[in-house]
């Protein structure tokens, strides 16, 4: 069962992706569906039967086409295929930046290592997929493996020093 | 110059402790040679043809003394005893083992140094006008803005794993030295209607396989919007830049396929969109920064006939090797790192720890790096120059040649570049000898030779007014000459004058390319205006009289 670190727990993930065998079901409500479909038919995904509605962006999407979507979305996930392919943080700074998505924001992917939890949670990511074999208690302490940063960041990652703000 | 505070030592330490700890798990197998690539290279390590490389930065080119001792003595035990100067105002080690990289930025980091970006597809080190803060003719000092950048850019949560790497040089004079308009962004410091502060910003530019001069996206962007705007460009860039062939991944190709306008359109409706929640600059951070440049405390002297009744070696150097200051009664010194039968850019270590003396004694303990591959004093007092110049020559660091045609630029190629086509040291070699006369390089003047000994161009020949690189042919080593380039005082891309020559023959031909100048040239005409008047087709002809071999 695929599990997820949020914020610093690890638990069962209780969402599903449109297409998962039991997504849907009464014991799995809250489902996850692709930008397209979701823009193709938002009607009919107004109001998922007793659960929540989550989107997921491939990286070529534009966080933008979810904008009037989002205050009925209680999750959007971010696809980072590798972890050199950096798309995903700006989608993530815009949802939370720019969108005010105040929702839970996943990082979710092959690309989602070890070395790169820090990023992510500084982009506003609250959620992490880890990738197969990252040890989880690494990518917790990952998350704190720096105390100072020179940016403006999301505040779950508490810092010593910070130089510049938004 | 800068020093760092808590937060940029706090930072420099973490980062040594996390590149420790991911060499670790490299060694043990816990990453694998791809996953650790891009972690290993944004702390500036290669694996190049014979050993690791690593790069270190020097922001902006600017060093102090102490700093420099590091940097001999890191090159002394960890590698050969030398180190190689680039044209991004960094230093090469070209011969470290990995497993003492983390030892090596320990130790850097206890003199506030790293090599935090310099490579890798993210922000890399942000470069500026050598004569920075003494040129007579700036407008303003660009390393307060260039340190306030390389903070920005340094571990930016967003900007880490960019489509390619990203460079971004400012210039404060009308004449740019820092060859800003073929980086991804340049900067020109420019004053606004009401006197105040700002940049007109150029984006687009660069060399390697592609070579584009950067373009105007706006005219004067004012300094609070620094960040905000540079991270609009940044978004545009991260998002719709090409990720599937990393030949058509930087900015320019984005730039290209869009057109300046609609570039321009998509940034700046990133920046209304978002500069809310950009990092702010405000006025005591800039100000924080300024007052680390402040002017040295300089004598007041007058200005000396230093000339008159010396000899003429003395004479030479004084006019090729130096350069106007701001301040009455100073000079600016360059160290030529061009030596005949020296590899360009290199200095050993002994060479560093003597200049840190002469930086002490004669220059407020400063060096700086210049993208021409040289080193730089920027503040010594005229009546010094005599008896600093007798030093400079016992260390070699005095040949006459600044500007002229055996100051060239070489990227390290073959010898030690894993990517090269061909070898550049042993044609820089070739020229020197051939060139060796100083009256007939003096002579010729001021000729820009830049040579990379592969397409990626690191060694900037699309903007020499002669221009080689080096191509491969059926496994031989074989050289492209272009002409008429140039990224110092205007900027414009080298032409390919013909068939490429083999290695044997590029000294001839180049010299048969300025003896074609020497006859052609009118009144006291520069090679390239000489060629820009006459145009290609003479000196095409010359270059390849007499050369049955060119294919
Ligand atoms: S131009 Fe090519 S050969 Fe020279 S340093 Fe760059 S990559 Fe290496």
């Amino acid at each position: 069962m695929r599990h997820i670190l949020r914020q610093r727990d690890w638990i069962a993930d209780p969402w599903r992706y449109l297409g998962e065998p039991d997504a849907g079901t009464p014991q799995h409500p809250d489902v996850i569906v692709p930008l397209a479909q979701l823009r193709g038919d938002p009607g009919h995904w107004a109001a998922p039967p007793g659960g929540r509605l989550g989107a997921a962006l491939a990286v070529t999407d534009a966080p933008e086409a979810l904008s009037d979507l989002l205050p009925r979305l209680a999750l959007v996930a971010v696809e980072f295929p590798n972890p050199g392919d950096g798309r995903g943080y700006s989608q993530g700074r815009i949802l939370r930046a720019r969108l005010g998505f105040r929702g839970e924001l996943r990082a979710a992917g092959k690309g989602v290592r070890l070395d790169q939890v820090f990023l992510l949670a500084r982009c506003g990511f609250d959620v992490l997929e880890l990738a197969d074999g990252v040890d989880v208690e690494a990518a917790r302490r990952a998350l704190g493996r720096y105390r100072v940063a020179y940016q403006p960041g999301d505040p779950q990652v508490r810092l010593e020093r910070q130089r510049f703000f938004a | 110059m800068y020093r760092y505070d808590e937060l940029d030592q706090a930072f420099v330490d973490q980062r040594v402790a996390e590149f420790r700890d991911q060499t670790r798990r490299f060694l043990a197998g816990e990453l694998s040679e791809d996953e650790f690539r891009p972690l290993r290279l944004r702390n500036g390590l290669y694996i190049q043809r014979h050993a690791p490389m690593l790069r270190l930065a020097i922001p902006y080119g600017l060093l102090s003394s102490t700093q420099l001792r590091m940097l001999a003595h890191v090159a002394r035990r960890y590698d050969r005893g030398y180190g190689h100067f680039t044209t991004r105002q960094n230093l090469q080690l070209n011969w470290p083992k990995l497993a003492e990289v983390p030892d090596i930025l320990a130790e850097l980091a206890t003199v506030q140094m790293h090599s935090i970006q310099t490579s890798g597809n993210c922000i890399r080190n942000v470069t500026a006008d050598h004569l920075a803060g003494v040129a007579p003719d700036e407008l303003d000092d660009p390393r307060p803005y260039c340190e306030l950048i390389r903070q920005w850019a340094t571990l930016h949560p967003e900007f880490t794993y960019l489509p390619r790497k990203f460079k971004i040089a400012v210039t404060g004079s009308p004449q740019d030295r820092a060859a800003s308009e073929v980086h991804d962004i340049g900067l020109h410091l420019k004053r606004g209607r009401e006197g105040d502060i700002g940049f007109t910003v150029l984006v687009g530019g660069g060399l390697g396989r592609t070579p584009v001069i950067g373009q105007v996206i706006r005219e004067f962007l004012p300094l609070p919007e620094l960040f905000a705007y540079l991270e609009a460009i940044l978004r545009v860039y991260n998002r719709h830049g090409r990720r599937d062939n990393i030949h058509k991944a930087r900015i320019k190709i984005l730039v290209k396929s869009l057109g300046i306008e609609r570039m321009r359109e998509q940034v700046e409706t990133e920046w209304q969109a978002s500069r809310a929640g950009a990092p702010r600059l405000d006025a005591a951070q800039v100000q924080r920064v300024h007052d680390f440049f402040r002017p040295h405390p300089y004598a007041t002297l007058p200005d000396l006939d230093v000339e008159t009744g010396r000899e003429p070696a003395f004479q030479a150097w004084f006019r090729y090797n130096t350069r106007a200051h701001r301040v009455s009664g100073y000079r600016s010194v360059f160290l030529s790192l061009k030596a005949h039968g020296s590899v360009p850019g290199d200095v050993t270590s002994q060479q560093m720890e003597a200049i840190a003396d002469l930086a002490d004694a004669e220059s407020f303990g400063e060096i700086r790096a210049t993208h021409n591959q040289n080193l730089l004093f920027a503040d010594v007092r005229q009546e010094r120059l005599y008896p600093l110049w007798q030093k400079l020559q016992l260390l070699q660091l005095a040949t006459p040649n600044i500007g002229t045609l055996t100051d060239m630029i070489a990227c390290p190629g073959l010898d030690f570049c894993g990517l090269a086509n061909a070898g550049t040291l042993d044609v820089a070699r070739q020229i020197q000898q051939r060139f060796d006369s100083l009256d007939y390089l003096y002579d010729l003047g001021d000729i820009e030779l830049k040579m990379s000994g592969c397409m990626n161009g690191c060694g900037h020949h699309h903007v020499g007014h002669i221009g080689i690189l080096g191509v491969d042919k059926h496994g031989e080593q074989w050289y492209q000459i272009t002409l008429g380039g140039s990224a110092n005082g205007f900027t414009a891309l080298g032409e390919v004058i013909g068939p490429s020559v083999p290695q044997a023959e590029v000294a001839a031909t180049v010299e048969r390319i300025v003896e074609v100048y020497r006859a052609r040239r009118e009144g006291d005409e520069r090679f390239i205006e000489t060629l820009q008047r006459v145009g290609m087709q003479a000196f095409r002809q010359g270059a390849y009289a007499s050369h049955p071999q060119a294919a």
